[in-house]
Order: structure tokens, then C-alpha cells, then sequence
């Protein structure tokens, strides 16, 4: 990266024009080319010719389709709306009472990084199934099962515990930015309780509590693995995936279902950003901090610890199911396994250890990449004036609005016909699926980038110049050591969500000696037998995920620049 | 509607370790503008976010009317209370943001429709109803802010530094606006502020506070020719202090307090203090000299005529004092 970089004047803005135009041409190779891709098919008659809107009449008119499309919005909606329920009075609580549990419940907006649902989907399946440790119980105590699990509803309920905490910590950070006047000036004329939350507080806080409900929204719209894991095929990201791996890759279909599944989350995210339109509201009068937290009375006490360990015991469900897992001999109809063993790990370490040392190499390829990205994006934005720069970011930025299952779609189509000299097609190499990772992950580290890059002085470089250092040395010396901290962060935090990535994956790998343990958990866990180690994978996926997350923790906090890492 | 009394009675408040409030004792009469006045810090903001049920005094007592309100929560309390910031609710409009407490009450439509337009016209922003506050300016949010206030009809209304975020010229107007306003609706009123200037100009009497306790009330005549403390005396306008050793004889444990416009400058001959003139400031009205009597510096101020010598740095002079203006006060 040590380019040469002009701030103000053009001359010698070669290096950062050259820099500009490599990112600018990897950007378009790996995103802009497969989606395009993706869209092209979609709209074009099957086996070549123009353009068509006949693919889309065929998906409105095959009941499956349109059924899946509905269970989707269904799926998403409806995990919005427990998220909530369990975010809104946990945020509250937190922000607005003396509390000694709010530490926990902040650490709570980790979890969600930590495990993606499919991962504890059938742990889960086995607590609270129809036949899982829960309903057991309550059918030998108290006569009765509850379907928690059944069809939709244990999709929804999986996503919901993974997910709330994205509501919670936007949520939570927008009610502690409000000016502690404003509730002030409502209690001082005669407003308190739940009242005032929802007439001030909540209104208030808007901003925060939709840009958390519009990515629980699309993350649960997108997800293909959880749903397949609970044996769920009729929503639409499933659908995808099931009908490009059966019927094949020349089939339109999977490409409409592709292109319908940007465009809910580019309205999504379209549609957020209208609501929040000149609401900004939390930064326009400052002073005085938040509202003086409230002591709770005794009774308000025991339900709010009640409220939190239930929500608590929720959210470490799928961990503690998990763990249980991988550790079973044989855990079927019963409420705990029947006997534990070690031997799910012993095969996990043994044959299946392709499987990690795979996660290790991809997920530091793919970080290392998306840190040089970022890192050269955020030093082009921020720190030279070249045309076109914020295409760079608002490029690298659509990212999000991309579907894991999408991007690996446009990467077989738009690659399998590639071939190498050997005639490999491009698709099936293994690098594919790290530079599919590295795209899923970048929106993420270009922000840690960016928090880095803000945190230093423009004035620091300016003396480094002043002081003879030519702009490619400054870079190197004083920008570059600077920016460690929070680029570490970034690295840390790329690699361990990258090794919890799948639905891209999933449609990427070719065989199995080139399948990262996302991938080996989720063939593993589609069988009774496999379960174990699928588990025993999913324990070792946790481990390495909590690892780097607590190092990120530690770089960031080492270096106090880890701001905009909060997701 | 009666005005109302506010009596405190024994208040000590403490954060932790700071005591905040300490023994406060004051009775405000009904219909009185009152003023907490005193440097940042003094504790004034907290007294009135007290009797505003915002903080809790550890011992004590707030009677509203007599009766003793600490046991209310805030939303119970009918105080009206104008916030430094105004924190007017940007989500809602000018009108909304007036209607909130009358809807809180639980008022019919047609009289929250009633007495917003009459709040709103009482501070003549009856045009701004469907505005949002971003779009007004400072005083007219100040404006909207008061109407909010005044529209639940509280039994007392607490200024907090109403004028801190309007310009200087925006001041002097609106303070008289304030004035006009609670004498019209008779308002039992306390008026939060450190510039001595808006409490002598609007309010009936004064508290002036410092460290948590109340150094003087008075009116603002009173406080100004009979200081009770060498607190009093230099927070409110300016004034020599001088311990004995300047030519002058003061008692032990006292010091001599008189303002620079009482005294004067006199023949170096016969003069009870003299030294040389060390600084010179034209003020207008009046020069302002400062004159060193043995190690300290007084402030003399002489009327300014046009045409008239003015004295020189270095020039020895004498300062006359009439007996009638030396306050004695404890040191």
C-alpha cells in the first residue's frame, strides 16, 4: 500500500489513480460482473435471445414461488416483531434504570456474531422441538407441548434469539444519546411510564430501532442455510439455492428468485433510509447527557431480572444445545442425551480436520484481503480529492445489499464458463469461495478502516511533509503504524465472521476437500448420524469466532479507535 | 387562578461525597419573580430541578401552597419548568409540542385545541403552529418552549438560564417580554441565572447562592447598597475591598467595602488614601481609574466630561471616601 498519494494538487495522483483504478477492476470482477450476471439472466429467454419479462410471469405463476415469496416476508416480519419484544424492554431497562444485569444484556449484541442460527438450528430443533428436552417436560409435568419449532414458527423463533441483539445495541445506543431534557420537559408536564417512552422516548430513538429492525429484517429474508436445516424448503432464499443445485445452473429461475431477493433488500434498505429522513434527531441538542437512571423498586427488581435470565436462557439455548450435541452419544427423545463421549471431536480433529485448517486458510485470506481493500479505500475517500473515489465506497458498500446465495449464484454463472488451461472451469477453484467471503466481508472492514482513518490528524502527515518525508514514506511511516490498531481490529473481526460465512459458500463448493467448516457442519448436520460432529465443528467454530472476537475486543481497545465495529 | 407560595425549608442535598445543597432556607411569595443568582456551580440549577422533582434532598422540605411536595413524582408536581436547551420535542410540531401536556391531562379535544392557539398567541407565535422547532429560530423556540409551559396552567413556573442561548441584543428584549408576561399572568416565577445583570433588571428579589448555600436575599436595591458578605458585595457590580494597611483602619477581622463610583479623586494634600494612578479605562459616563494605595489597587470612577483633563498613569492622587458610603463587613 505504499502508494504514492496526493492530498490537495494533482500532480503525481498517478499512484492513487493506478491504486483507484486495481480496486475499482476487483470490484467489478468479483461484485459488480456476477450480480450483473444474476440480472441479465433473470431477464433474458432461457438458452440465450433478448430481453424478457417471462421468467418473472413464470415465477408469479408457480405456486411454490409465490408461496415461498409470502413465507419470507412472513418469516422476516414476524422475527422483527419478536426481536422487538425482546429488545424493547431490555434497551429500556437498560438506558432508563439503575441496573446491575446491563452489562450482561450489553454483551448480549455479541452472541449474534458469534453463532449464526444455523449453526445451533438442530440443537435447537432438539430443545424445543416437538419431541425435544422442553415439550418432554411440559408434556410429563404439565400435560402439554408447545410448537415452538413447528414449520415457520421455528424458523422464527431461531432468528429471533440470534438476531434481537442487532435491535437491542442500535436501540440502546439511540436512547442513550437523547438529551436527558427532552424526557425531562415530558415528565415536568405530566407525562411518565410508558406513556412517555412511547410519545418521547421511542419516536426519539427511531433512527436506531429501524436501522436495527431493517437488518434483522433482510439478514432473516437472505439466510438459506437455517431454514434448510429445520427442514424448511418453502421460503424464498431455499428456494434458490434448492433449484440451482437440483435443475442446474442454465435454469432461470434461481436467477428471478435472485434478483427478487436484492430487490427486497435494496427497498429494504431504501425504504429505512426514507423513515429515517431528517430524523437524525439524537445529536441535535446535546448537554447534560442522558436521563438520570431511575432506581427500581423491589418488585420492579424481580421482574426485571425474571425478564432478563428468561430472555438469557433463550439466547444461550442454542449454545448450551450445542455443546450438549457435540458431546452425545445418542440424544433422541429425551430430554438430555443418553450418554456424552469424546469421539465427535476425535473425528472432527481426525479426518474431517480438513475442514478447519480450510476455515483458517480462507477466513485469513479473505480478512487480509478486505483489510488492504478497506484500508485503501478509506485512505482514497478521506485523504485524496481523485474523481470518481466515492464510487469506491459506495461500490464496496453495495456489498450489503448483496445476498450471500446471490453472490455465489452470480460466481458459478459468471465464472463456470471461464476455464483454465487444464479446462477447470474458474468456478470450482477453491480461491472463488475466499474472494466471495472476502466481498461478503468488506462493507465491514472498509468501516473499521474508515474509524481508523478518521481517528488520525490530517496534520499529522501534513508535518511528516513538512519534514521532508515524501507522500509514499509518509504512508509507509506515520499513516500505516497509525492505522494498526483499528486495521487489527478490522482483520480480527473480517476473519472470525468470515469463518461463520455460508450461504455463499454453500453454493461455491465443488467437493469436499475444498469445504470450510461452515459447509462440513452443515452436510454433517443433515443426518442423524453426522449430527455429533456437525456439533462437535459448530463447538470449534464458537471457540475460534469468541477468540478473535475477544483479541478484536483487546486490539481495539488497545488502540481506542474500534468505533463503527459494533455490528 | 391564586398565586402560590414556595416555601423550602432545611434542604441539604448531596451527590456522593459533594454536597450539593447545603441548609437551604427561603420563602418565595406568591406572584414573586425570584431569582437563583450565582457563579457555575453554585447549586441554583439543582434547587430548582428540586422543586421540579428532577433531584431528592436528603432532609428537608418543598412546600408548594404549604403543602409538602417531596413525596411527588415529577409528571404529579404542576410545575412548569422551561429547560436551558428548551428541549422542545423535534418530532412533533410547534403545536403538538404545546398540546402534550393539556393531552397528558387527559383534556377534551376541543379544549386542547382551545388553549394551545390561546398559549400560542400569548407569545405571539400563533402563525408557527404547523412548524417544526428546527425551523424556528432561538427566541421563537424560547417562545414556543414558554407557551409549552404556561399552557398546563402550573401553579409555579421555573426559568432555567432562559436567556444563555439567545444573543446579547435578543436579551435584553426578551427578558422584558418575561417580565410582561408573568405579571400578566401572575405567576409565582424563579428565574435561574449567573448574570447578575438579567436578575437586577426583571426579578423582585434575589437569592444569591455560592457552594450550595444561600449568601443573601434581598431585592436587588438591597442587595447592592447593603451587602450581608464580601461574596455579595464583588458578585454584584464591582467594589474595593480593603483589609487595614492601606492608610485606612479597619477592625480586625472586617473589611472596608465601598463601590468605585462613591469614591472620588481629591488633592494628594489632606487625603486619607493616596498613590499613584496605575491604570485608566473610558467607560463613557465615567473614567475608571485604578489607583495603588500601599500594595493593593482601588477602583476610582469619575464622571466624564467632555473636555475635561483626564489624570495620567504615574500621576499621584488622593481618593476621598464619604463616611455614610464605608460598609463594614466580616472578612
Amino acid at each position: 500500500m505504499a502508494i504514492a498519494v496526493t492530498p490537495l494538487p494533482t500532480h503525481r495522483s498517478t499512484g492513487a489513480a493506478l491504486l483507484a483504478l486495481a480496486i475499482g477492476l476487483f470490484l467489478a470482477a468479483f461484485l459488480v460482473v456476477p450480480v450483473a450476471t444474476v440480472v441479465y439472466v433473470a431477464f433474458t429467454e432461457k438458452g440465450g435471445g433478448g430481453f424478457t419479462l417471462v421468467n418473472f410471469l413464470d415465477f408469479a405463476r408457480t405456486d411454490l414461488f409465490v408461496r415461498s415469496f409470502w413465507n419470507s416476508i412472513y418469516v422476516s416480519a414476524m422475527t422483527v416483531l419478536w426481536s422487538s419484544a425482546f429488545a424493547l424492554p431490555l434497551a429500556y431497562l437498560t438506558t432508563r434504570f439503575e441496573f446491575r444485569g446491563a452489562g450482561l444484556v450489553q454483551t448480549l449484541g455479541f452472541l449474534p456474531l458469534i453463532m449464526p442460527p444455523f449453526v445451533g438450528a438442530v440443537a435447537m430443533q432438539l430443545l424445543f422441538g416437538r419431541n425435544g428436552t422442553v415439550n418432554l417436560l411440559l408434556d410429563e409435568y404439565l400435560g402439554f407441548k408447545i410448537g415452538f419449532m413447528e414449520g415457520l414458527n421455528g424458523v422464527i423463533f431461531l432468528q429471533a434469539i440470534h438476531y434481537f441483539p442487532f435491535i437491542l445495541v442500535n436501540l440502546s445506543a439511540a436512547l442513550r444519546n437523547i438529551d436527558r431534557s427532552m424526557e425531562e420537559a415530558a415528565q415536568n408536564l405530566g407525562s411518565h411510564g410508558l406513556r412517555l417512552f412511547r410519545r418521547i422516548a421511542f419516536p426519539l430513538a427511531l433512527p436506531g430501532y429501524v436501522a436495527g429492525a431493517s437488518l434483522v429484517f433482510v439478514k432473516v429474508f437472505d439466510d438459506v442455510a437455517s431454514p434448510l436445516l429445520l427442514n424448511v424448503k418453502e421460503m424464498l432464499a431455499p428456494q434458490a439455492y434448492l433449484r440451482i443445485t437440483s435443475i442446474g445452473i442454465d435454469d432461470p429461475m434461481g436467477y428471478v428468485i435472485a434478483v427478487v431477493l436484492i430487490a427486497i433488500a435494496v427497498v429494504t434498505m431504501w425504504g429505512s433510509a426514507q423513515v429515517l429522513k431528517g430524523k437524525d434527531y439524537a445529536t441535535t441538542q446535546r448537554g447534560g447527557g442522558g436521563l438520570a437512571r431511575r432506581p427500581l423498586t423491589g418488585r420492579q427488581s424481580v421482574l426485571a431480572y425474571a425478564l432478563v435470565l428468561l430472555i438469557l436462557a433463550l439466547v444461550l439455548a442454542p449454545h448450551v444445545g450445542l455443546l450438549l450435541l457435540s458431546f452425545a452419544t445418542v440424544w433422541s427423545f429425551s430430554p438430555l442425551p443418553d450418554g456424552f463421549t469424546l469421539a465427535h471431536y476425535a473425528r472432527v480433529l481426525g479426518d474431517s480436520s480438513v475442514y478447519i485448517t480450510n476455515t483458517l486458510l480462507y477466513s485469513s485470506l479473505a480478512a487480509a484481503i478486505d483489510v488492504a481493500l478497506g484500508g485503501a479505500i478509506a485512505y482514497l475517500v478521506l485523504r485524496t480529492r481523485l474523481p470518481g473515489r466515492s464510487m469506491l465506497d459506495w461500490g464496496a458498500g453495495a456489498a450489503l445489499a448483496v445476498p450471500g446465495v446471490v453472490l455465489g449464484i452470480g460466481y458459478l454463472r459468471a465464472f463456470y464458463g471461464v476455464k483454465l488451461p487444464d479446462g477447470t472451469p474458474l468456478a470450482a477453484l477453491w480461491i472463488m469461495i475466499v474472494l466471495a467471503i472476502a466481498i461478503r466481508r468488506l462493507p465491514y472492514a472498509l468501516r473499521a478502516a474508515y474509524a481508523a482513518l478518521q481517528q488520525i490528524s490530517v496534520s499529522l502527515e501534513e508535518a511528516a511533509e513538512n519534514l521532508g518525508a515524501t507522500r509514499s514514506r509518509t504512508v509507509r511511516r506515520i499513516v500505516i503504524p497509525l492505522m494498526t490498531g483499528g486495521l487489527l481490529a478490522g482483520f480480527v473481526t473480517s476473519f472470525a465472521t468470515a469463518a461463520v460465512e455460508l450461504s455463499a459458500v454453500l453454493m461455491l463448493v465443488q467437493n469436499n476437500s475444498d469445504a470450510p467448516l461452515s459447509y462440513g457442519l452443515y452436510v454433517l448436520m443433515q443426518t442423524p448420524a453426522g449430527r455429533g460432529a456437525g456439533a462437535a465443528l459448530g463447538v470449534i467454530a464458537v471457540i475460534i469466532v469468541a477468540v478473535c472476537m475477544g483479541l478484536s475486543q483487546l486490539a481495539a481497545g488497545r488502540s481506542q479507535r474500534a468505533r463503527g465495529l459494533d455490528l | 387562578m391564586s398565586a402560590v407560595a414556595i416555601d423550602i425549608k432545611g434542604v441539604n442535598l448531596s451527590y456522593g461525597p459533594t454536597h450539593v445543597l447545603k441548609d437551604i432556607d427561603l420563602s418565595i411569595r406568591p406572584g414573586e419573580l425570584f431569582a437563583f443568582l450565582g457563579p457555575s456551580g453554585c447549586g441554583k440549577t439543582t434547587l430548582l430541578r428540586l422543586i421540579a422533582g428532577f433531584a431528592q434532598a436528603q432532609t428537608g422540605q418543598v412546600l408548594l401552597d404549604g403543602r409538602d411536595v417531596a413525596a411527588l413524582p415529577p409528571w404529579k408536581r404542576d410545575v412548569g419548568m422551561v429547560f436551558q436547551s428548551y428541549a422542545l420535542w423535534p418530532h412533533m410540531t410547534v403545536a403538538q409540542n404545546v398540546a402534550f401536556g393539556l393531552e397528558e391531562r387527559r383534556k377534551p379535544r376541543a379544549e386542547v385545541a382551545a388553549k394551545v392557539a390561546q398559549a400560542l398567541e400569548l407569545v405571539g407565535l400563533s402563525a408557527y403552529a404547523q412548524r417544526r422547532p428546527a425551523q424556528l429560530s432561538g427566541g421563537q423556540q424560547q417562545r414556543v418552549a414558554l407557551a409549552r409551559t404556561i399552557a398546563i396552567e402550573p401553579k409555579v413556573l421555573l426559568l432555567d438560564e432562559p436567556l444563555s442561548n439567545l444573543d446579547a441584543k435578543m436579551r435584553v428584549s426578551v427578558r422584558r417580554d418575561l417580565r410582561e408576561l408573568q405579571q400578566r399572568l401572575g405567576l409565582t416565577t424563579i428565574f435561574v441565572t449567573h448574570d447578575q445583570e438579567e436578575a437586577n433588571t426583571i426579578c423582585d428579589r434575589i437569592a444569591v447562592m455560592e457552594t450550595g448555600v444561600i449568601r443573601q436575599v434581598g431585592t436587588p436595591m438591597e442587595l447592592y447598597e447593603r451587602p450581608a458578605n464580601l461574596f455579595v458585595a464583588s458578585f454584584l457590580g464591582s467594589a474595593n475591598i480593603l483589609d487595614g494597611g492601606a492608610g485606612v483602619v479597619v477592625p480586625p477581622g472586617q473589611r472596608l467595602v465601598f463601590r468605585p463610583q462613591h469614591a472620588s479623586l481629591s488633592p494628594v494634600a489632606g487625603a486619607a488614601m493616596s498613590g499613584p494612578v496605575t491604570h485608566r479605562e473610558f467607560l463613557g459616563a465615567t473614567v475608571r481609574y485604578g489607583v495603588r494605595i500601599g500594595d493593593r489597587e482601588i477602583l476610582v470612577d469619575a464622571p466624564f466630561q467632555s473636555g475635561a483633563e483626564l489624570r495620567t498613569i504615574g500621576e499621584m492622587v488622593g481618593v476621598a471616601l464619604p463616611t455614610e458610603r464605608m460598609l463594614y463587613l466580616p472578612a
